[in-house]
């Protein structure tokens, strides 16, 4: 890797800082990423990776700093921009049109398009890249038909195609099963051998000693450290993440369960769309004091297992337990009385109402008791007395509780409906990806909260996509695969390799199913 | 140098007061060269609005009693709009309102005279309710597009009301128009023009105030019009709120057809469809959906319909000038109200 830095950086960022209202988001950061390179970009959340890296592809503009693009002064006012310079993103979030086939999202407001595509001869170069970069998808799916990974391949397509070859991805496995994160990485290097070079999004320490030739720490806006990969520890970047040791293991009360808090049996949800169900025949039983992980790739049906519970979505057949009372196809307001609490998958579509406040936010739940109204009316004083009780046991940084939630960062909004939640929790509390895209120090609150709530006798259901998470958390995991509990097994009586297997969709260890 | 809009980092209060004086400004700058292109005075004819509209206590009486119905109107579907229900409909639910009183003064001879009044009323009200209450449910329960049905009902109200006051329900001397109520139905005046329908209105923007800010169901509408997924989430039910908060903006709406109706015409006839529903859509948006703010906006709109009438005498100008004139206010103020949550910040050189 000496050689390298004889070269000229594909991409130099010098100085670059940028103001948001209230925040430095960077502050005088540099980059180098060299050709046929792996550049980690490692920080919690609100570090300011991605802002960077929008400002790379034009979608910001930094407040000062200069970007060189193949050692020239590039000025990228838009992701065309960027794109004309070879450098294209794949954001979290997929910008796929879900009812257009693949081969029409790849040249999808491509700028030199003929006013009548010669879609064969697209469809031709589409194959021929495919096989070379080893990203197999039918041009002629269309993009819902698609498994997360196919679309993610979808993607990474639509940059290759349009002549990217500084490729940035961000968080590109949080969505990938352990064996679709390994063809990733195949990709990967196989792209590196042809000379393109990548930067790589991530909070994951063992993603980036797999991925990356270097890594680049940010914490709060600024560069921590840059070094080459070999020769880290996880423990080290994680320190260097956070600025303090972290724990890698939780403290809980031995597993004890109690009675069958929870049961659903037999549970299918028809899929109004699709060829498949959103479940199917699904049964579960969680007792009291006791956490069941939910393990799978995400668009497994484990969202719709919850919402199910919860009675945002009708069973088809089936039913719904709480407590030995049927609690089928009940209105969510009939759940949350029998003590069902949700911190709901996509925090800030479901979980809160961002222009409202955080005190009104905590109070979503509470806000029908006496403990906030007097009858019909809300009482001010005591909601605000409300909020600052729990903003101070939860630890929600904020500038008070009057600001809105939209302004918190991701962990601050995470915490606010944790602190709601599990407030107004009466047995049952339902975590949907908790820790989604949270910095290590916001994970380690959720998953202790959990564990907390599981130790008072609660019974917790906690779906996730890390499979390290649901072994340190959970005492049994439930694996789903197209709508199907393929087992449950025993924390301590299974392994990485099983659930992995499981995940996806295995047959071969289906017991007693 | 560049000039970017770029959101403010808290809501200025000041800027909420100034913006909306300043696009009033440019407002009457912009109505200046329309008046100069039809060859007249801007300040003789502004002066002219403003006397037609305030300048004596009689002329003062008529603005009043012109904000009356919209002050209800744009309360009516400020409720529907805190939802995002898109109730375009509160003309054909004032227009039931109208209707519904006229039938209880023509046809329920059983009731006492004083009891006419008060019932007709209510009924006017539970009429204008159920006519919103319709689209408020095919939107609940099949997703029908509000902005579709309620417009629509607009015209089959609009023209059962015709039909009643031309031939069903038509007096029998005159061309059109019902039989006048019995004087002893009258709303009441308070102060010359100015009738008691004023303290009615009045009565409503407390009640709404409190009902919208200081209880649960103002919360609860106030998450839904916010995120209703997140509503949703939390057990708040949607569809049972659309239709709730559609009868009380139909009701509204209804009793400021049979108010006025009472007070004004004393029948149902030509004009009842005043476009008071329509204009409430305006002062709602403009009012920002406050109630104490859709006084002053309904008095301001009501000016410049009354000051229009003075401007067609004292200027020779025809009455569609008042209406250009009263969209041209309209659209500084809704233009300038991105102001009030961003700024212009001017990039004096570029980043280098």
């Amino acid at each position: 890797m000496n050689q390298q830095t004889q070269q000229i950086p594909v991409v130099r960022m010098e100085h670059i800082t940028k103001h948001f209202p209230g925040v430095l988001a960077n502050d005088n950061v540099s980059l180098e990423l060299y050709p046929g390179q792996v550049l980690a970009l490692l920080g919690e959340n609100g570090a300011g990776k991605s802002t960077l890296m929008n400002m790379l592809v034009g979608l910001y503009r930094p407040d000062s700093g200069s970007i060189y693009i193949r050692g020239e002064l590039a000025d990228i006012h838009s992701p065309q921009d960027s794109m004309a310079l070879g450098v294209g993103m794949i954001h979290q979030e997929f910008m796929l049109v879900g009812n257009m086939t693949v081969a029409e999202n790849i040249v999808l407001g491509m700028r030199d398009l003929p006013f009548v595509p010669k879609i064969d001869e697209i469809r031709a170069r589409i194959t021929e890249l495919s096989k070379r970069y080893g990203l197999q998808v039918d041009p002629d799916a269309v993009i819902h038909d698609l498994s997360v990974g196919e679309q993610q391949r979808v993607e990474i397509l639509k940059l290759v195609y349009r002549g990217a070859d500084i490729l940035i991805l961000d968080e590109p496995t949080a969505v990938l099963t352990p064996g679709e994160s390994r063809d990733l990485n195949k990709i990967i290097k196989k792209m590196l051998s042809e000379g393109k070079s990548a930067i790589f999004i991530t909070h994951k320490m063992d993603e980036v000693i797999e991925f990356s030739h270097k890594v680049q720490v940010l914490r709060k806006g600024k560069t921590v450290n840059t070094c080459d990969t070999a020769g880290v520890t996880p423990q080290d970047l994680a320190n260097m993440m956070v600025g303090r040791d972290i724990l890698f293991s939780l403290d809980r009360c031995a597993y004890n369960p109690g009675g069958v808090k929870l049961k659903v049996d037999h549970v299918t949800v028809d899929n109004p769309i699709g060829s498949r169900p959103f479940l199917d025949d699904v049964s579960l039983e969680i007792h009291r004091g006791e956490i069941i992980g939910i393990a799978g790739v995400a668009g497994n049906g484990q969202t719709q297992l919850t919402e199910a519970i919860t009675g945002l979505l009708h069973c088809t057949s089936g039913k719904i337990f709480i407590d030995g009372k049927d609690m089928t196809n009940s209105t969510p307001l009939q759940v949350i009385r029998a003590g069902v609490s949700h911190i709901p998958a996509d925090r800030g579509a479901n979980g809160v109402v961002g222009d409202m406040s955080v005190g009104d936010n905590l109070a979503m739940k509470k806000y029908r008791t006496s403990e906030i109204s007097r009858g019909a009316v809300i009482k001010r004083s005591f909601l605000r007395a409300f909020a600052d009780k729990l903003i101070e046991a939860f630890v929600i940084k904020t500038p008070d509780q009057d600001t809105c939630v939209k302004f918190l960062s991701g962990g601050n909004i995470q915490k606010t409906i944790l602190a709601r939640e599990i407030d107004s929790c009466g047995g049952v509390l339902i975590a949907v990806y908790p820790s989604r895209g949270l910095d290590v120090g916001a994970t380690e609150a959720v998953r202790q909260n959990l564990i907390l709530q599981r130790d008072k006798g609660n019974a917790v259901l906690l779906v996730s996509e890390e499979l390290d998470e649901l072994q340190m958390v959970a005492d049994k995991i439930a694996v789903m695969f197209e709508g199907r509990i393929m087992g449950i097994r025993d924390v301590k009586e299974t392994n990485t390799e099983e659930l992995g297997m499981m995940m996806a969709g295995a047959t071969g260890v289906r017991r007693n199913a | 140098m560049r000039i970017v809009v770029e959101k403010r980092d808290n809501k200025s209060k000041s800027a909420a007061v100034l913006i909306p004086l300043a696009s009033f400004a440019i407002s009457l700058i912009l109505g200046a060269f329309v008046l100069l292109a039809s060859r007249s005075n801007p300040l003789q004819a502004y002066s002219a609005m403003l006397d037609g509209a305030f300048g004596n206590a009689r002329r003062f009486q008529y603005t009043i009693v012109e904000s009356i119905p919209l002050l209800m109107c744009g309360l009516g579907v400020g409720v529907a709009f805190r939802l995002k229900f898109w109730n375009i409909g509160a003309e054909g639910q004032y227009v039931w309102g109208a209707i519904g009183i006229t039938w209880v003064m023509q046809f329920w001879k059983f009731l006492p005279v004083p009891m006419l009044l008060p019932i007709g009323l209510v009924v006017g009200m539970t009429l204008g309710a159920v006519w919103a209450g319709v689209p408020g449910f095919l939107k609940a329960q099949w997703s029908v597009d509000e902005t579709l049905t309620t417009l629509m009902l607009n015209y089959v109200a609009i023209g059962l009301a015709e039909y009643l006051y031309i031939s069903a329900w038509k007096a029998p001397l005159g061309n059109m128009g019902t039989p006048e109520f019995p004087r002893e139905a009258w709303l009441p005046p308070v102060w010359g023009k100015i009738h008691s329908g004023l303290y009615i209105a009045l009565a409503f923007v407390v009640l709404l105030w409190f009902l919208l800010y200081k209880t649960r169901w103002g919360f609860e509408l106030n998450m839904i019009g916010k995120n209703p997924r997140a509503a949703r989430y939390q057990g708040v039910s949607i569809k049972r709120n659309i239709v709730l908060a559609m009868l009380l903006s139909g009701a509204i709406c209804g009793l400021a057809g049979s108010m006025n109706t009472a007070a004004i015409a004393h029948r149902l006839t030509k004009g009842v469809d005043g476009g008071y529903g329509f204009t409430g859509i305006i002062i709602a948006w403009m009012a920002g959906l406050n109630p104490f703010a859709s006084i002053l906006v309904a008095i301001v709109m009501a000016a410049l319909t009354t000051g229009a009438d003075a401007l067609q005498i004292a200027m020779k100008l025809p009455e569609s000038m008042g209406e250009v004139l009263q969209g041209l206010v309209l659209i500084p103020l809704l233009a300038g109200s991105i102001f009030v949550e961003h700024k212009l910040k001017v990039i004096k050189k570029e980043a280098v």
